[in-house]
């Protein structure tokens, strides 16, 4: 075809190009953090494997924020910043509903347990599914024309204006969540015992995504997302409403952080108004690694955030510990932005480099 | 389409208000210059009659400044020439003598009290990083969200080079009012700024080669990323393979002051030389070079180049600016003004901590970019001031009469997140261009010039 051709290059460039040895620095890390995995490995299998079960656990909860950004990112090319805080006012109106008005807590019986904390997920995903709506009735759909940092930076004020909801709501310090999951180990290996909470929010988090799946590969919705995604002009000749498709979209990606809400406050028991800040821009980077506006690729992104994550602070040999944990998170978005751009699964498009 | 638009009077109240700020931007398109200067005149004389019941000493100085501008082609012929140096003339007489007259000066209504002199200071240096980002975010049209860690590694330098830190080095080198048998290393802090600026243009450098080939939204995303983990290098900074560099969490204190000759600013020198005098007049000297600086940058070769690449990336690339040189040389100038400011800040507050450089911080200087009018220095300068002022002072004084007038009991100083966050909204729906704005970038916000980026097929294409 005339393309392939057109694709080799047209003089060979002779010598040394410094742009030669950008792949290989990027394999060369990943090398060593398969080496430094290996030899962690052998010497405390026992620890790596139940390490890596949580990370697997707290990689599903990102990966349900992570979603809600690649959902947005796939339909406008917005970042929406204020997702995390959506996520963040989840956890906080889930304890809200679940702790302070149900008072459920350690000694609930099971069935008040589950049933209450269906009630908790419906109504945490309402509340964020309205809420993440409303944002892009009010701070995006204005801009949809405007230069595309306009909505970014409204973004971000809308994020603020999140926060300090959060902060006037939780306070400045963290919020302790009372043990509503039972904390009983299902199995021990190594020593280390992996809580029936971990279980249970894991568990729960794999339908939401197989559902999320279907949704958007087989229903007529999700084919007028995608549609929407690719050309807004084209989808809206095909007779697709626009506005509403993405209006859609939004609500998806808030019922989602509800449901991340409410499992985070569930599995760490500890919520923070900064939550949404620093975690959202972990499944941010979880989105980005697995390919933004790649559903698989969010949720595979996540895994390995998550796993890095608990690795990092769980290992014994040479791990640089819980106080380099964001650094590390951002390094990796950063180099994955520069040597990979389209991320994991993502194709190659023009646009990240 | 199907849809058509109600009559105003059947609209809900809430369309027809949200409408508004559009129809009056109608309006004032479809009107030639001679209604538009009626308008302007009935704005001014708006803004005058408000600023004389907010204070009427605010009132007098806007309306000089008002006078000047109108008055400015009705000087003789001879002055003519002259007359652009009018205003900055007046600013800066008027703002040189503050310490002489502000303690006479009243309250404002709502505002509260007119800025203390360390208030000013404080109100100077986020001016200085508001000019510097403006370069980056206003003038290149590069969204930078992590210009905090410019601010620190300005404040990190002259902390590493003007205190106790490294007690086991001992180097004096023009630093005044420290005792000669200080340990560690005191340099001069006049110097020093140059050097912090100079380190912190580097690491703006270095941010900048491996991210500036990125979209825009990538690039901030990618910029907040260093913005956090500059600080949080600086918070574990106490153990880097057992070397202690940023002290950790305690941060490092006391930090030596500037001085000239024998005076320590920190001290000051009899009842004229005051400290804070002394510190608000040296801000005052950076914040002019700053101005100065950002615009004749902004009217120079380079500047030019990042105003065509703002505009059209594509094109500029096409007209043979170097795209990757000219972004680079935003963030070196950006990061410099930075690293100036953060450590002439850390030098005034005699210290330097890692919870000082949060992502609030960059939200903050951008909020100021952003309300001020990106790529319009004055008005940056004027956003910075304003939202500086709120911060340290004005926000409690806003609380107080507000719960004085409405008997309420709220702690607005809680809520001051919340209050930017909202300005950067209201200013992104209802003026993106912002309160002063630049005429260029108004332009180009109306009109919808698109930042499509270079090879970017999907853009082209439409």
């Amino acid at each position: 075809m005339a393309t392939d051709a057109r694709s080799e290059p047209i003089t060979r460039r002779r010598g040394f190009q410094p742009a030669d040895v950008v792949p290989w620095i990027g394999l060369l890390l990943v090398a060593l953090l398969v080496f430094w995995l290996i030899v962690n490995f052998v010497k405390t299998p026992g620890d790596f494997v139940s390490i890596a079960l949580e990370g697997i656990t707290l990689g599903l909860v990102y990966g349900l924020i992570a979603l809600g950004y690649s959902l947005v990112y796939g339909i406008l090319e917005l970042i929406n910043f204020a997702h995390g805080d959506v996520f963040m006012l989840g956890s906080w109106i889930s304890f809200a509903v679940a702790a302070q008005w149900l008072n459920l807590g350690p000694d609930s019986a099971g069935a008040t347990v589950i049933g209450g904390l269906a009630l908790t997920l419906l109504i945490a995903m309402a509340f964020c599914a309205l809420l993440n709506a409303s944002i892009e009735r009010v701070a995006y759909r204005p801009l949809r024309n405007a230069p595309r940092l306009a909505p970014l930076i409204t973004a971000i004020g809308m994020s603020f204006i999140l926060q300090d909801v959060g902060l006037n709501r939780l306070g400045p310090a963290p919020v302790s969540v009372p043990n509503i999951l039972p904390t009983g180990a299902v199995f021990t290996i190594g020593g280390i015992a992996y809580p029936w909470s971990s279980l249970i929010v894991a568990v729960s988090a794999i339908p939401v995504l197989i559902l999320l799946v279907w949704l958007v590969q087989r229903t007529r919705q999700g084919r007028a997302m995608r549609a929407t995604a690719q050309d807004q002009e084209a989808a809206a000749m095909m007779g697709i409403n626009v506005n509403r498709t993405i209006s859609f979209t939004f609500l998806l990606a808030g019922s989602l952080a509800g449901v991340a809400g409410l499992l985070y406050a569930l599995y760490s028991t500890n919520i923070q108004f900064d939550q949404g800040f620093t975690l959202g821009l972990i499944a941010f980077t979880a989105a980005v690694l697995g390919g933004i506006g790649n559903l698989p690729g969010a949720v595979l992104g996540a895994i390995i955030i998550g796993l890095i994550q608990q690795f990092n602070e769980g290992l014994s040999w040479h791990a640089p510990g819980s106080d380099w944990t964001q650094s590390i998170v951002f390094a990796i978005l950063i180099l994955i932005l520069v040597f990979r751009p389209e991320g994991l699964l993502g194709e190659r498009t023009p646009e990240g480099g | 389409m199907a849809e058509s638009r109600l009559p105003e009077y059947s609209q809900p109240w809430y369309k027809r208000w949200a409408g508004m700020p559009g129809e009056w931007r109608s309006r004032w398109r479809g009107m030639d210059r001679k209604q538009r200067f009626k308008v302007d005149i009935v704005l001014r004389a708006a803004l005058i009659v408000f600023l004389l019941w907010v204070s009427w000493p605010l009132a007098l100085f806007v309306a000089g400044l008002i006078v000047i501008q109108y008055g400015e082609p009705y000087l003789p012929a001879r002055l003519q020439p002259y007359g652009r140096f009018l205003t900055p003339t007046v600013v800066v007489i008027v703002v040189l003598l503050y310490p002489f007259y502000y303690a006479s000066l009243g309250s404002m209504n709502i505002l509260g009290d007119y800025p203390v002199l360390g208030t000013m200071v404080v109100m100077g240096v986020y001016a200085m990083m508001a000019v510097g980002l403006n370069i980056v975010v206003g003038y290149a049209g590069l969204l930078d969200l992590g210009y905090v860690a410019f601010y620190a590694m300005g404040a990190y330098t002259v902390a590493w080079f003007a205190s106790v830190q490294f007690a086991n080095h001992k180097l004096h080198f023009g630093a005044v009012g420290v005792g000669a048998n200080t340990p560690g290393i005191h340099i001069s802090v006049w110097l020093l700024l140059l050097l912090a600026g100079l380190l912190t243009g580097v690491v703006g450098i270095l941010i900048g080669l491996p991210t500036l080939r990125l979209r825009g939204d990538y690039l901030a995303i990618v910029t907040l990323g260093f913005g956090e983990i500059l600080p949080q290098i600086a918070r574990n900074g106490d153990d880097l393979g057992g070397f202690n560099l940023t002290n950790g969490p305690n941060g490092i204190t006391p930090i030596d002051p500037p001085g000239i000759g024998h005076v320590n600013f920190l001290t000051g020198s009899g009842s004229f030389w005051t400290s804070e005098r002394l510190f608000f007049w040296g801000v005052l000297l950076l914040v002019a070079i700053t101005i100065f600086s950002s615009l004749r940058l902004r009217d120079s070769r380079l500047g030019r180049a990042w105003i065509a690449i703002r505009e059209d990336e594509t094109a500029a690339a096409a007209m043979g600016v170097p795209l990757m040189r000219t972004k680079t040389w935003a963030y070196a100038t950006g990061a410099f003004f930075g690293g100036v400011a953060g450590a002439y800040f850390a030098s005034f507050k005699q210290s330097t901590f890692p919870g000082d450089f949060s992502f609030n911080i960059s939200a903050f200087i951008l909020s100021m970019v952003i309300l001020g009018g990106m790529g319009n220095v004055w008005g940056v300068v004027f956003g910075a001031a304003f939202l500086a002022f709120l911060n340290q002072q004005g926000l409690a004084d806003i609380g107080h009469w507000f719960n004085d007038t409405f008997g309420t009991n709220l702690d607005v100083p809680k809520y001051q997140f919340g209050i930017y966050g909202l300005i950067i909204v209201l200013t992104m729906l209802i003026r993106p261009e912002g309160l002063i704005p630049s005429a260029r970038r108004r332009a180009e916000l109306h009109e919808g010039v698109h930042d499509t980026p270079l090879y970017d097929m999907r853009g082209a294409v439409e």
